[in-house]
């Protein structure tokens, strides 16, 4: 009887073994692919910037002219613009993002904390492109007939600030970006701190209420210290986002490749550049120049973000 | 006793306190006024143009009335096809780092770059497909555009399957394995069912990840100004037209830009609620 039925058994057992088989490779393979997607990228960027690096060498990386004209490029002008937009944009969203963080944690009764979380994180939901076309039709008037004047004439006669804040309400322009920018990253910064400031051990916060400490010092002194490499690697993630925003910065730019040491000048990021001329470019040096600033880009949130990764996976570990 | 007590001191560190809160009052305030004011302008510009016409009818030529029937479907099909493509991909990598290599050190490799693809910059992903796909196929096409948004949706979903499948006790595969199933078996009829509602959470949030991406969408799928769903062309896309309208000096196409901004937005903030709910809702049970 056995005989007859092992040849099956063993068949099946087979079969079993190298559907097993199959699968486990078939997941393999697709995991291999999440890494061969990042080194593709990294890869073709490479080659599709190489006309530019042959005809314009180290240059690129020192002039500011944008000429499509005469093939002269340089990527100063649009790698300052995303570097002033991403520190406006950090200067008033880390304070904030802390604060609301502080708010959810420490101060808000328990009912209102998932609702308001919620309703802060829905902001990250919301599309790219709408904030654009918010802060073209919305944001940029109001900020030209109500902020700009304002911050024109109160800073008008102050040595450095003035230069800062000089020149022609337009409404558009990099301080623009920037607080589209502020409120994109806002979220991000926000559940990053919230998550870690829960993690904090009770023991220690209510040693330090045992002491007297009040909420704000128990805070100042015992959460934030803990939870710092968190923070910080939610920062900088919130960074990572602001440095390669694409559609909400070009909306509202203004798309001038100068460096202005006005924040209230029309500038241009690199994304926004690319958003703006890509299709348009004609020749290979002109599409390829594009392609190198893209790269320029992804190296620099690439560093950002690993090291935003690298902080947040220390703190996971001591929070386990 | 109450003569060491210093009083100053005390007033001053409640007054710290005290600003302290009020600042964090007055941050929690800005973030919500910000969520307020963006939904609310949304509405107001774009509820007037909500009628029937917009589902039914082309984009128009400058200057005439019209609908963003093609955007909408062409946003449709480059979505569900970027979905297709991939959340498989996406799944199964996630099985691999959940079930297969849980300790490996590639697995820990794999789920870095992941986390650094689920925050690259969503234009490089075009310019990466436009470098592998638009130029050597030499046109913009509809594929291009969905394979660019799939490189978007497997980061996600990646992400979620994992942590979905990370979560399943363990006792469920130790029961599995002594009953002598084999280990795709019981990935395939059993971590799969547990954590199906993860997952799907995972999908939706995909999806209203990219039903809003413009950027990648640029120099890939490009624009049309016709009725086109043949994907190896140039095909509209909801996001393009809002982005070509919305910078166009016509009224109309203005007007159409943010009715087209309110259509996303409610689609994309329904998905993510739906998401949350879904997930809140396989957490109870």
């Amino acid at each position: 009887m056995s005989a007859a039925e092992n040849p099956s058994r063993a068949k099946v057992l087979g079969k079993l073994r190298v559907s097993d088989n199959a699968f486990r490779i078939i997941t393999r393979s697709a995991a291999l692919l999440v890494l061969a997607l990042l080194g593709g990228v990294i890869v073709s960027l490479i080659i599709g910037s190489m006309p530019a690096l042959h005809a314009l060498g180290l240059e690129f990386f020192t002039t500011q002219s944008w000429n499509p004209v005469t093939e002269k490029f340089g990527a100063l002008a649009p790698v300052y613009g995303t570097i002033v937009t991403s520190l406006i944009a950090m200067l008033i969203a880390v304070p904030v993002g802390l604060m609301i963080a502080f708010f959810l944690t420490e101060l808000c009764p328990m009912w209102l904390r998932r609702p308001i979380g919620i309703a802060i994180e829905l902001l990250a939901g919301i599309p790219s492109i709408i904030y654009g076309i918010w802060g073209l039709f919305v944001f940029a008037p109001f900020l030209q007939q109500h902020v700009q004047p304002f911050l024109i004439s109160a800073f008008g006669n102050i040595p450095i600030l003035s230069s800062v804040f000089e020149g022609p309400p337009y409404g558009i322009g990099m301080l623009t970006a920037g607080l589209i920018l502020a409120i994109m990253v806002l979220p991000f910064i926000t559940s990053i701190s919230r998550d870690v400031f829960d993690a904090v051990p009770p023991m220690l916060k209510e040693s330090a209420y045992g002491l007297g400490c009040t909420t704000w010092e128990v805070f100042r002194n015992v959460v934030l210290p803990y939870t710092r490499v968190g923070v910080i690697g939610g920062i900088m993630l919130g960074l990572g986002r602001a440095l390669g925003e694409t559609m909400a910065v070009t909306f509202v730019i203004g798309n001038a490749h100068k460096i202005a040491t006005s924040i209230l000048a029309p500038g241009t990021t690199i994304s926004a550049t690319i958003a703006n001329e890509f299709t348009e470019a004609v020749g290979d040096i002109y599409t390829s120049s594009l392609i190198l600033l893209g790269l320029i880009l992804f190296v620099i949130t690439l560093i950002v973000l690993t090291i935003a990764r690298l902080m947040l996976a220390r703190i996971e570990k001591r929070i386990g | 006793m109450a003569s060491s007590f210093d009083s100053s001191l005390y007033a001053k560190r409640r007054r710290g306190n005290g600003i302290s809160m009020v600042l964090s009052f007055a941050a929690t305030a800005f973030g919500l006024g910000w969520l307020v004011l963006i939904l609310g302008v949304l509405v107001w510009n774009g509820v007037g143009g909500l009628s029937l016409s917009v589902f039914t009818e082309m984009t128009p030529p400058p200057g005439s009335d019209g609908g963003l029937l093609n955007p909408i479907m062409g946003s449709l099909v480059i979505t569900m096809l970027a979905v297709a493509i991939g959340t498989p991909v996406g799944i199964l990598a996630g099985t691999y780092l959940a079930e297969y290599g849980r300790h490996e050190k590639i697995s820990s490799v794999i789920r870095f770059i992941n986390d650094i693809l689920l925050s690259a910059p969503s234009i490089v992903i075009g310019l990466f497909i436009y470098e592998v796909m638009v130029a050597p196929m030499g046109h913009f096409s509809g594929y291009a555009g969905a394979v660019a948004l799939a490189v978007i949706v497997i980061p996600v979903v990646v992400r979620t399957t994992e942590d979905m499948l990370t979560l399943l006790p363990n006792t469920l595969r130790e029961a599995a394995a002594s009953i002598g199933l084999p280990r795709a078996h019981m990935v395939w009829f059993i971590a799969y069912r547990a954590a199906r509602a993860g997952i799907l959470t995972g999908i939706l949030l995909a999806v209203a990840r990219i039903s809003g991406e413009t950027a990648p969408l640029l120099f890939t799928a490009l624009n049309n100004q016709f009725w086109s769903l043949n994907m190896n062309a140039p095909v509209s896309s909801l996001p393009v037209v809002i982005f070509q309208f919305a910078l166009s000096p016509y009224a109309e196409w203005q007007k159409l830009a943010w009715t087209g901004a309110l259509i996303i937005t409610i689609t994309v903030l329904a998905l993510s609620i739906t998401a949350r709910a879904l997930a809140s809702s396989g957490k109870q049970s």
